[in-house]
């Protein structure tokens, strides 16, 4: 026994969920390797074979509107197929010598025999890595891969009555729990409430009538803002009279969300109700930022009160820990060990002791974390 | 006593000295700004190079019963083993490839090939020997603990081992280090006298000798069998040759006439610029071709490596041409030669310096390995601050010119005192005859 732990060891925070004995192999062979890894010869022959991280290849790059593609990624070792529908990937692409990373959920329904993930970007007008990706990323990249998360997920079995609403991008977890329940045939009473400004920019159109047409059972609601204006959600109760009793996904830009939350708060049916922030928003911030210090590196730099302590690190070259980059994993957290910070969604302010995201964390004044 | 105001030794004005921070600021900014898709591809490209000699090494090593397999394979696993250590692992954990990103390419994660743990070296050298670079009591580096590389050390009588101590130095220099690391993780850990097992830093040390010493001298002589004999020697000996290899880029980058050293006074008051300068002064460098400049780390630009620590090694070339145009600028002395040239230089100090001050003939103001600004001083007054120039080329006078002066009279001198001996003899000669 204490041998096959011996074995595993230098392997053991790998995920490779199906194949144990592969990891005894591995680290057996890291014995040898030392102080490297096998991945470090084996990817030299197949940049996917590494299990330190996970890897993937784009195979696929389908133009969904003007401004959105999709692209399909077969994952390389470890990839775990289990994912929940609705949750995100963390995505890493090489770009001028650096790694730049983003998270996006993930379009594609979990799916152990194709061994392929989908993610659906849109292009931001100011995020950089997203217009690359849509501007055009050749078939063939290899690109880096943070496991699925989040808890913005189906449950299996799903309930009998949903609600989605969605806004522009915010199709895209909900696109995926409709595929999976596609897929498996059992489509619970569904109502999907999607907005797009005009037909052109709609994402997953024709996949939306032809999932209504197989299934009677689900309702899509398509409604293109610019001609027949916004979806006001005290029309709910003359489309979707019963909307109170369904189990409610919504994601979107933040005032929808903001508004939904209110309502079914108000309605005191928020229990039921689950929601993904896609945006941060940063523009209420009245502070000036400042200078941080990163202790452990010993590096410090400016930055106005808008840009996130995490990019901050990392355009210095410190190596931060994070997941999701939107606030919600927490795998971003570290020590503030002097002056204080403000949270980029909440407004809130932190100080020295406290351990904060940095992802969503923005200088406010001086401060040191400890990294 | 070694330099104490680097200003005055250096011959510079508070302004000078600003504008000559100032400008080397900007030597940083730009390599900052411009590292990219070139620099990403060197270093990608240096690790697959070194992941095949290694792989090739090991492989042709399985045949090592044939002498010729054994010399080729032997010969892939030293230069592996050189490219691991100095181009990768010494750079890559100074951070200079941080800035791609990189969780596998980073100082944080990075783990080397020598019997010392990264961590500890990290602390070791990152911080004590880069941040007090060359300060007399604070620097470990200087003879590393071993050797009295200057005589503001005081002679001991163990100092007269020091040409052998300096030999087993070179042939075992990982360990060396290794245990030099450990000693400053302890002291900056602030680690109390524990009993061996208890203490955080002698299991992590203990961890990294087992599986180094485990792979190549147990797992891989065991994995070819009845040739395991012939694959220790030859594991043995692609170490040596690091070692040696390693130990003397260091020793030329850091020993050498010319690199100077500096006290605990100068540094308490330091600015930016003083800083810059003091690595520069304490450092030396030596003359390589490409090739060259590749098998050590790019430390034969090892003055550009102490004023930027963090900027890619491929750099570094490039860096120093503008260092150099500095250093013409500001009449300053930009120490390097030959690898042979500077390797005997340091050699001598070892030597010379094994044994008592009363032995030796300069003083501390003014030897080879160590000088000051008094050196420069007439009575007690301090060097002239005023720029001077020189009326016939319009250039700048600073401490180049003055060192070359000092040599020039130095000679002179000799030679006066010389010509009077010779003088006093011949009428001594014409009396007595
Ligand atoms: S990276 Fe997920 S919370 Fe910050």
């Amino acid at each position: 026994m204490d041998l096959k732990r011996w074995l595993e060891a230098p392997a053991a925070n790998v995920s490779a969920p199906k194949r144990p004995r592969l990891n005894m192999l591995r680290g057996a062979i890291t014995r040898i390797t030392t102080p490297l890894l096998p991945d470090d010869y084996l990817h030299l022959a197949n940049p996917l074979w590494s299990a330190r991280e996970l890897r993937g290849r784009v195979v696929d790059v389908k133009k969904e509107t003007a401004t959105a593609v999709t692209l399909v990624i077969q994952p390389g070792w470890g990839f775990n197929f289990d994912y929940q529908p609705g949750q995100y990937i963390g995505i890493g692409l090489h770009l001028g010598g650096r790694w730049h990373w983003r998270s996006y959920s993930l379009t594609s329904a979990p799916n152990w025999d194709e061994k392929l993930i989908s993610i659906t970007v849109k292009a931001m007008p100011e995020g950089f890595l997203s217009s690359h990706l849509v501007g055009g990323v050749p078939q063939g990249t290899i690109v880096r891969l943070a496991a699925p998360k989040g808890n913005f997920a189906l449950p299996t079995p799903p309930p009998e009555k949903i609600l989605f609403i969605t806004a522009g991008s915010g199709i895209t977890p909900i696109i995926s729990m409709l595929r999976t329940l596609d897929r498996h045939g059992d489509m619970p009473d569904t109502v999907h409430i999607h907005s797009a400004p005009t037909e052109d920019e709609l994402m997953f159109g024709d996949e939306l009538t032809a999932i209504a047409e197989g299934h009677p059972q689900f309702t899509s609601h398509v409604q293109l803002t610019r001609s027949d204006g916004k979806f006001a959600l005290a029309s709910l109760d003359k489309f979707y009279p019963d909307w109170r009793e369904r189990e409610t996904w919504a994601c979107g830009p933040s005032a929808l969300l903001e508004e939904i939350e209110r309502v079914w708060k108000h309605e005191g049916i928020d229990d039921k109700l689950h929601l993904e922030r896609f945006e941060i928003a940063r523009a209420d911030t009245s502070g000036k930022g400042g200078k941080v210090t990163f202790s452990k590196s010993d590096r410090s730099v400016d930055v106005d009160g808008a840009t996130s302590l995490l990019e901050a690190g990392e355009n210095l070259g410190v190596q931060m820990p994070f997941g999701c980059r939107m606030g919600i994993c927490q795998t971003c957290v570290v020590p503030l060990t002097a002056g204080h910070v403000i949270d980029l969604r909440s407004g809130k302010e932190h100080g020295e002791g406290d351990r904060i995201q940095t992802c969503i964390s923005a200088a406010a004044g001086d401060c040191t974390l400890e990294l | 006593m070694a330099i104490t105001d680097i200003k005055e030794f250096a011959h510079l004005t508070e302004e000078d000295m600003e504008a000559f921070g100032r400008e080397l600021d900007a030597v940083r900014r730009d390599i900052e700004d411009s590292r990219g898709e070139k620099d990403a591809a060197y270093i990608r490209r240096t690790i697959r190079l070194q992941r095949c000699l290694e792989l090739g090494g090991r492989i042709v090593l399985l045949g090592s019963k044939y002498r010729p397999a054994w010399l080729a394979g032997t010969a892939l696993l030293s230069v592996a083993k050189i490219i691991e250590n100095m181009e990768l692992g010494h750079n890559v954990m100074h951070g200079q490839w941080d800035w791609m990103n990189d969780p596998e390419i980073h100082s944080v994660s990075w783990e080397w090939d020598q019997t010392g743990p990264s961590e500890q070296w990290k602390r070791a050298h990152n911080y004590s020997h880069h941040t007090y670079t060359n300060i007399v009591g604070m620097d470990d580096d200087i003879g590393f603990g071993i050797l009295r590389m200057t005589r503001d050390e005081p002679w001991k009588p163990i100092n007269l081992i020091q040409p052998l101590a300096n030999v087993l130095l070179a042939a075992t220099f990982e360990w060396g280090i290794a245990l030099h690391d450990l000693d400053s993780q302890k002291e900056l850990d602030g680690e109390q006298q524990k009993r061996f097992w208890d203490s955080p830093s002698n299991r992590a040390f203990v961890r990294k000798i087992g599986r180094q010493v485990g792979k190549d001298f147990v797992l891989f002589p065991a994995l070819t069998g009845p040739a395991w004999k012939s694959t220790l020697t030859a594991n043995a000996t692609a170490n040596l040759v690091r070692n040696l290899w390693a130990y003397a880029v260091i020793f030329c980058g850091h020993f050498p006439d010319g690199a100077e050293k500096f006290t605990m006074g100068q540094f308490e008051t330091e600015t930016r610029a003083e800083w810059y300068l003091r690595q520069m002064l304490g450092s030396a460098n030596f003359e390589a071709g490409k090739v060259m400049a590749f098998m050590s780390g790019n430390l034969c630009y090892q003055i550009e490596h102490h004023m930027f620590p963090d900027l890619p090694s491929n750099r570094y070339q490039e860096i120093s041409e503008k260092v150099h145009a500095l250093c013409e600028k500001y009449d300053l002395p930009y120490t390097t030669g030959s690898l042979g040239k500077q390797y005997l230089l340091a050699l001598r100090t070892i030597h010379k310096l094994s044994l008592p001050d009363s032995w030796l003939r300069a003083t501390s103001d003014d030897a080879p390995e160590t000088s000051s600004e008094r050196k420069f001083r007439t009575g007690d007054a301090p060097v002239v601050h005023a720029l001077r120039i020189d009326p016939l080329t319009g250039k700048r006078r600073g401490l180049r010119s003055a060192i070359a002066e000092a040599r020039v009279s130095l000679r002179n001198a000799k030679k006066e005192a010389k010509r009077q001996a010779r003088a006093q003899r011949d009428r001594v000669k014409s009396l007595t005859a």
